[in-house]
């Protein structure tokens, strides 16, 4: 079937890229350290005998294990640091009507997916949006808002809890939530470098390359490697977290669709999920309580750009997530076969 | 030549290993999905009483839709030990059917209605009603997928071996559920 087969190489592409990420995140990390530990040692190399020399790399040691100890947490915590930048609350007695109905809505979507309940959080937020996080099927969340509970009716819920546990299901939830929380650790590195390059960084650098040293450098014809890999290391710095940033627009978008299509899979019923996509796009305000590092969880941009309302390249390359438009007209195509062929031949 | 055949043989063990397992971890799904129906079915078993608990005050000239009822749900019970899945299929379907009706009736008493509790245990039911579909819809797509496995070409000739026989599918015998009608909540 090749359902299954989709299933399957996206769990395994999910799980590749996981690791690659983490990869990814601590060499960068490395470089920046190690990097900037050549080129202290190379700056300070030919300094009078009794001045500083860098020879023991500190610096590169002290980031890497950071990055080392960053992805452990973001592997550990990551689930939680999401659901606690929301403010969400867990349920765990149902206290209400609405709160009963979200608790039976799981069980049954968990049923229809062939994966174990997972724990049920609540953004008290008025604007409608969802999103799961967790790192497998086995230990998986997902969190709606207070809105979305008030604004959709049961089949519309049943749609968006049905996508959400599509993400879980393909472990995306994996991928995603490693990304939300290591994002995070590179935003610091952003606010780390504004401040050094404003503030007292800015002695440091002047002591380091100006004088004497630099017109050395200058004397022995300017070794190019140096400056390449200066260039790089200054440019790394500053555009880490623009990196992470397009990182994140990359992952999210093509899974979109594809959880639209496990949603429609699990409740035989895409119209649903067409109707609730529109009551959540169409909703007034920005979903206020979650946080820029976690948007690319959501099933709808929490943040309310209405780049996500039109179609076109533009909009495909730089929001974090597909056209609306596109998202309800391929729903619409699904619910349309399925009328046209009568039911799905399982009974339902 | 001798390490052609012998490369050959390997590969076709590999292979071997590989689409036996596959039925084989196809086989427990399966399984896995219709203990998933047991626990749902159950629990609408034991549900039913309190619904009954619940209205039979004010439906007493509503008997016979009781009765059905729990006639359905005791009969139900009985079959569920050491039934087969097409017999299962059917008192089940007779019990929705009578569940359904019962649900009909309770919409045209607003003033049971009105009280909570009936309120709850109608999203109960709904619930519980929904996870047997969902249960359902999930076990015939694993066993479509077994049986279908099982028969193909490659994978066809380690299904002996594997133990491999086509499962039943959960078929709708009951007529009567085919035609629910529709609950309004």
């Amino acid at each position: 079937m090749s359902e299954e087969a989709d299933l399957f190489t996206q769990q395994q592409r999910n799980r590749v890229r996981s690791r690659l990420l983490i990869a990814g995140f601590i060499a960068f990390f490395a470089w920046l350290g190690f990097g900037g530990d050549w080129l202290l040692w190379q700056f300070t190399m030919d300094a009078a005998p009794g001045g500083y020399h860098h020879v023991v790399p500190w610096l590169g040691m002290a980031l890497t294990t950071a990055a080392g100890i960053a992805t452990i947490v973001a592997w550990r915590k990551g689930p939680e640091r999401v659901l606690w930048s929301t403010n969400a609350f867990e349920v765990i007695d149902p206290a209400n009507e609405d709160e009963r109905r979200l608790v039976n809505v799981v069980e049954e979507m968990a049923i229809a997916g062939g994966v174990p309940r997972p724990r049920i959080w609540i953004v008290p937020d008025e604007d409608p949006n969802a999103f799961a996080t967790g790192r497998d099927p086995a230990a998986a969340h997902v969190a709606v808002t207070a809105g979305l509970l008030t604004q959709l009716d049961r089949d519309e819920l049943q749609a968006v809890i049905a996508h959400e546990l599509g993400h879980v299901k393909n472990l995306d939830v994996r991928l995603m939530t490693l990304l939300a929380a290591l994002v995070g650790a590179v935003a610091l590195v952003g606010d780390f470098m504004g401040r050094f390059m404003r503030g007292g960084g800015r002695l440091h650098f002047s002591s380091s390359r100006g004088g004497g040293r630099r017109g050395g450098g200058g004397k022995k014809g300017g070794n190019p490697l140096l400056i390449v890999v200066l260039v790089l290391w200054i440019l790394s710095w500053l555009l880490a977290p623009l990196v992470t940033r397009l990182l994140a627009l990359g992952v999210s978008r093509k899974r979109e669709y594809l959880a639209d299509a496990m949603s429609a899979q699990f409740t035989r019923n895409p119209g649903a999920l067409a109707s609730a996509l529109h009551k959540i796009e169409h909703s007034a305000a920005a979903t206020t309580s979650i946080k820029r590092g976690s948007a690319h969880l959501c099933i709808a941009d929490p943040l309310g750009r209405r780049l996500t309302n039109r179609e076109g390249y533009f909009a495909e390359l730089f929001g974090t997530h597909p056209p609306m438009a596109i998202r309800v007209a391929k729903l619409k195509a699904m619910a349309y076969q399925r009328e046209v062929r009568g039911e799905m031949g399982d009974g339902r | 030549m001798f390490i052609v055949l012998l490369i050959l043989t390997a590969l076709i063990v590999v292979w071997g290993v590989g689409a036996y397992n596959t039925l084989i971890s196809l086989k427990n799904q399966v399984a896995n999905a219709w203990k998933q129906i047991d626990v749902q079915l159950k629990r609408r078993h034991d549900l039913v009483p309190n619904l009954i608990a619940a209205v039979k005050g004010a439906m007493n000239f509503e008997r016979g839709t009781l009765e059905a009822v729990v006639a359905a749900r005791n009969q139900a019970i009985q079959v569920s030990s050491g039934g087969d899945v097409s017999r299962i299929a059917a008192v089940e379907g007779q019990l929705t059917g009578a569940l359904h009706r019962l649900l009909a009736v309770v919409e045209s008493y607003p003033d049971l209605k009105a009280t909570g509790n009936i309120g709850q245990l109608q999203e109960e039911l709904t619930s519980t009603e929904n996870k047997i579909a969902f249960s359902r819809q999930l076990y015939n797509d694993v066993v479509t997928q077994y049986n279908t496995k099982q028969r193909q070409v490659p994978t066809v000739f380690v299904a002996g071996m594997a133990g491999a026989v086509p499962a039943p599918l959960w078929e709708l015998t009951e007529d009567a559920e085919r035609a629910v009608p529709k609950v309004e909540l």
